[in-house]
């Protein structure tokens, strides 16, 4: 099966600091891959490489078998940026339909993805008076509304409640059932157990591309924030 | 296209102390103006009457390159540049949101001067305000541009005085062309706001409009679609 994210000796460079250096990695379609790391270690670099907003030093990135930032990519790709990047001076529904709009997405898309984000009591608020949580959620679903076959998620978790945390694996559960591939970014280890596939990031470089099960068999640790640990320890060993 | 300017005229919309600025501030400069030259009103109507068609082109200005600089430093324009839309669309729809705010300000600008206040255009007070909107959209592409290179809100706001004074003060404005220091007069024909100046001094003044007023005319729409295809090349969809 040919994978949904291909990445061949990516380099990025920003400023004079090399982010990304010589990293190659896939995304298997169908599922939700975690793209997990400290803080700074350049995983939204990597994404928007992915994305096609990142001017790139060399490499190749390729996403449904075609360069990063062709066109037609536009139409299928959804990305989710770290800061919710949706018009703090217009309501949640303004917003949607503006994206639904742009996305050439049906009108009717705006009260799906407003109930997938279980943001429809809001619908009516205008998104500065909104909390972090919620302006994420309103970001993340101005991505749902053309339905995206890959979703490019920015940390889509951070600071949600543990409920609603839980509520939006399960509709990114829903959405690989549907055929979506997701890359989700994390910084939280904790989030790794909800990932098929996990990708261990460190100092623009990948460490480890496994599973759950695989990185808890590998290093003997149940606990996977320990079994990271354990991974960076015996690279640097 | 309409849905961006849809969206721009929704974010205003909500921002009514921006509305009241917005339409407010030029009549009140100029009853102003007006006072100022009580008892020399000639004065009045050799300033006054070109200005009517100036205001837009100066707020017009401002406020693309701070909602510009928003939708940069926001991420919006990020996000908008990993979606199907075209960069003409989004400058399109900028183009017609703020062209309508410059429609209602030129009518109501154009409406208190030339009858409240008594000036006089010779050529028709539509003719002002046509001229009007023309100039706002050329205040919108240069502000667009000016956008791109700055970083913060004051950055942008400095970027006015910096852009529009000497344009404003080389124009023929506040002194006669042909009384300024001879490389001055040259410098005047490079700033596309010195042929718009022209059209509004021709279209408020007696005397035949002639065909030159076509010719600054075509300078100004000439110049509005060069900032706006600069200010297009500044919209990347790959950042650094």
């Amino acid at each position: 099966m040919t994978a949904t994210i291909e990445i061949d000796h990516l380099h990025v460079v920003r400023g004079n600091r090399t982010v990304i250096e010589d990293l190659s990695l896939d995304v298997v379609p169908g599922r939700v891959t975690g793209l997990l790391g400290p803080s700074g270690c350049g995983k939204s670099t990597l994404m928007r490489a992915i994305v096609g907003v990142q001017v790139v030093a060399g490499g190749s990135v390729r996403i449904l078998g075609r360069d990063a930032g062709t066109p037609s990519l536009r139409h299928e790709i959804g990305y989710l940026t770290q800061v919710p990047s949706v018009y703090g001076d217009l309501t949640v529904t303004e917003n949607l339909r503006y994206f639904a709009a742009v996305t050439g997405s049906p009108e009717e898309r705006v009260g799906e993805v407003l109930a997938q984000v279980a943001l429809q009591d809001a619908a009516g608020q205008i998104v500065h008076s909104l909390s972090g949580g919620q302006r994420t959620r309103v970001s993340l679903a101005t991505t749902l509304l053309n339905r995206p076959t890959v979703l490019v998620l920015d940390e889509p978790t951070v600071g949600l409640d543990p409920i609603l945390r839980a509520d939006l694996w399960q509709s990114f559960r829903e959405l690989t059932d549907g055929g979506a591939t997701l890359l989700v970014s994390s910084h939280s280890m904790e989030e790794a157990s909800e990932c098929d596939d996990l990708l261990l990031m460190r100092d623009g470089a990948i460490l480890a591309a496994t599973t759950p099960d695989e990185l808890r068999e590998r290093t003997g640790e149940n606990d996977l924030s320990r079994a990271f640990l354990a991974i960076i320890r015996g690279s640097e060993a | 296209m309409i849905a961006t300017a849809r969206r721009v005229l929704w974010q205003i919309r909500r921002d009514r102390r921006t509305i009241a600025l917005l339409l407010g501030v030029p009549v009140g400069l100029l009853a102003l103006l007006r006072y100022v030259f009580d008892s020399r009103l000639f004065i009045f109507q050799d300033v006054g009457a070109p200005m009517c068609g100036l205001f837009p082109f100066i707020l017009m200005f401002l406020i693309t390159s701070i909602a510009m600089l928003r939708e940069r430093t926001s991420g919006t324009l990020e996000r908008l540049m990993s979606l199907p839309i075209s960069k003409p669309a989004l400058l399109g729809g900028y183009a017609i949101a703020f062209g309508v705010l410059a429609a209602v300000q030129a009518a109501i600008v154009c409406t208190v001067g030339f009858t409240l206040l008594g000036l006089n255009a010779d050529h028709g007070a539509w003719l002002v305000g046509v001229l009007a909107i023309g100039n706002a959209l050329l205040g919108m592409a240069l502000g667009l541009f000016a956008s791109a290179f700055a970083r913060t809100e004051f950055q942008a706001v400095q970027f006015m005085p910096a852009v529009v004074f000497p344009q404003l003060l080389l124009c023929g404005l506040f002194a006669p062309r042909g009384a300024m220091a001879r490389p001055l007069q040259d410098v005047a024909y490079a700033f596309p706001l010195t042929y718009a100046f022209d059209a509004l001094r021709r279209a408020t003044n007696p005397g035949p409009l002639g065909g030159t007023v076509v010719l600054d005319v075509a300078v100004v729409i000439g110049a509005t679609i060069a900032a706006l295809g600069l200010g297009a090349a500044t919209l990347r969809r790959r950042t650094p």
